[in-house]
């Protein structure tokens, strides 16, 4: 242990004793960092209203609060059901735009990429705002087509970002080939290119899912009545009160993320 | 593919044109994309613009620009708007230069494991982290509690539903969007660099601050300049933590439109936001490259 404080820790060769402060200010941060997310889910299951840690005494109230609210779940499954129709449609258009502009090399692509990146650009309160003022010319105010819409928007950026360094790791050449050997250009994509990109565009796609599911201010604007989405109805229920419900909630959704980030990872590996 | 197919009449300007016209089709794959963007965003926005160029009587006017420059309480929410996005950011390059720095020295499988720490609150939803810190920060929340219960102060604290409540929530939530393009450009960093300059008698200070940080200064300023126009449209947050007392220019444009449906001061006041960011964007894509404000983004 003695050889480690003194051994150079690195490139400027100081030892690792003398820089016990970075570690401990690396490990607070980390901590700081990674509290918030999971303090949620031991509270979840406290008995308390008046939140306390560690809880008192336990129980699945909070969560029988939440499943048994018909509110809460007609929330979550507009929630369920814009994250599914959003990933269903960002993620064919954000694989053909990345894949179109990748292979046709006009001097518009560069361009195009831009106006692709712009709704992460943009401040979420104007698109809200915006897009809000549209709909009510458009009839299409809390409605759920009009969220996903809206959603497929803002998750197309990172579909095509995520397709476009698929991309390119991808050889070219052997769509190339296959066109050669007589097979048209969507058949060799379908059949050639789109196996071997699968990886990207399904972690593209569980983005996209994401992106709509923890979505806030737009669906704030754009959701309501019937079709209001579960991250709005949570938002409007914390600026009354803290109701531990939230906690249960939360918990939920930390899981959902969580498990498909995994399965992100997963594909994500395999891809290279 | 009838570029590549050998042609029966190779003429150079024939090709030439099936060459153009296949770069064009393929290029029309991005309209669908395209479409939605221009419809959704800059449709919308657009119009955003149209608005505040018009009086409320439906003429064309300066008068919504012409209330924000005169009214002193639009220029305090300008003024917390920067103060906060500028502390909140400074917070965030003072907690996450250290980490980056030191997850950039660690070996890749222990920083590949620590990562974890960035990226799974980067990944929880912002409404999630805020929930948390509101019940964390509450007057007889944990924090208050064990503060008191180790003697740190005697009276709960007011952490929450204030400016100091907002600078938390936002900090945390900013701060991964910090890290995480400085931890990317201090790995592409040459560690030979920084050991030149120990071996020509740099002691290790020295060879940080002569060295090191000028290479890392890139992927802080793209960092840096992501969290601070982030936190210029924040919303969620402040509204959440800040209790009504710190109000920013996405909330007053939120209240405009929700309370008032004055569409043509929060129009203007969108337009502002909206230029100002992206200013911001084109500055700092000029010190950092475009690319890598992307690489952070995502």
């Amino acid at each position: 242990m003695n050889g480690w404080f003194s051994r150079p820790a690195s490139e400027t060769q100081i030892s690792h004793g003398r820089r016990l402060w970075l570690y401990a200010v690396g490990g607070l941060v980390m901590l700081f960092l990674v509290i918030p997310s999971l303090i949620v889910i031991p509270m979840s299951f406290s008995d308390s209203q008046y939140l306390s840690f560690p809880p008192q005494a336990w129980s699945l109230r909070w969560y029988e609060n939440y499943f048994g609210s018909l509110e809460w779940m007609q929330a979550t499954w507009t929630s369920l059901k814009a994250g599914v129709l959003t990933m269903l449609l960002a993620t064919p258009l954000g694989t053909l735009a990345a894949y179109g502009l990748h292979v046709s090399r006009t001097r518009l692509g560069g361009l195009a990429m831009l106006v692709l990146a712009m709704p992460i650009m943009m401040p979420l309160i104007l698109i809200g705002i915006g897009v809000f003022n549209v709909y009510v010319q458009l009839g299409l105010l809390n409605t759920l087509p009009g969220v996903v819409i809206a959603h497929s928007m803002l998750a197309l950026p990172l579909v095509v970002l995520v397709v476009a360094s698929g991309l390119k790791s991808y050889d070219m050449n052997q769509e190339r080939a296959a066109c050669s050997l007589g097979a048209s250009r969507p058949r060799a994509f379908l059949l050639v290119t789109l196996p071997q990109i699968r990886f990207s565009v399904v972690t593209a796609a569980l983005l996209a899912f994401l992106t709509s599911f923890d979505e806030v201010i737009v669906a704030l604007f754009v959701s309501g009545g019937q079709n209001s989405t579960l991250t709005r109805n949570m938002f409007l229920a914390l600026r009354d009160q803290i109701d531990p419900t939230i906690a249960a909630i939360s918990t939920v959704m930390i899981v959902v993320t969580s498990v498909l980030l995994a399965l992100s990872q997963l594909f994500g590996r395999s891809d290279r | 593919m009838s570029g590549i197919a050998p042609s029966s009449a190779p003429h150079a300007a024939l090709l030439h044109r099936d060459g153009v016209r296949e770069h064009w089709t393929l290029f029309s794959l991005s309209l669908p994309a395209l479409l939605l963007v221009f419809v959704m965003l800059v449709v919308p926005i657009g119009w955003l613009f149209w608005l505040s160029f018009l009086s409320d009587a439906g003429e064309f006017s300066l008068e919504h620009y012409r209330r924000l420059a005169s009214q002193a309480s639009y220029a305090r929410i300008f003024r917390t708007t920067f103060e906060v996005s500028l502390v909140t950011t400074a917070l965030c390059v003072l907690l996450g230069y250290p980490l980056a720095y030191l997850l950039a020295q660690l070996p890749r499988r222990i920083a590949a494991l620590c990562m974890i720490a960035v990226l799974l609150p980067f990944w929880t939803s912002v409404l999630v982290r805020t929930y948390a810190w509101l019940v964390l920060l509450q007057r007889q929340g944990i924090v208050n509690d064990w503060g008191m219960g180790l003697g740190l102060w005697q009276e709960p604290l007011p952490l929450v539903h204030n400016l100091a409540g907002t600078l938390i929530g936002m900090t945390h939530i900013m701060l991964p969007y910090l890290i995480l393009p400085l931890y990317g450009s201090m790995r592409a960093i040459d560690g030979d660099y920084v050991k030149a300059a120990a071996n020509l008698g740099a002691s290790p200070s020295r060879a940080f601050w002569a060295v090191y940080l000028p290479l890392s200064l890139p992927g802080l300023v793209a960092g840096a300049t992501i969290v601070f126009i982030l936190c210029l449209g924040f919303y969620i947050t402040p509204a959440l933590l800040g209790g009504g007392r710190v109000i920013l220019v996405s909330m007053r444009i939120a209240t405009d439109i929700e309370l008032f449906f004055n569409w043509g001061a929060a129009s203007a006041l969108g337009v502002v936001l909206l230029v100002l960011t992206v200013a911001l964007l084109y500055l700092a894509s000029r010190l950092a490259g475009f690319e890598r404000l992307m690489g952070g983004a995502k």
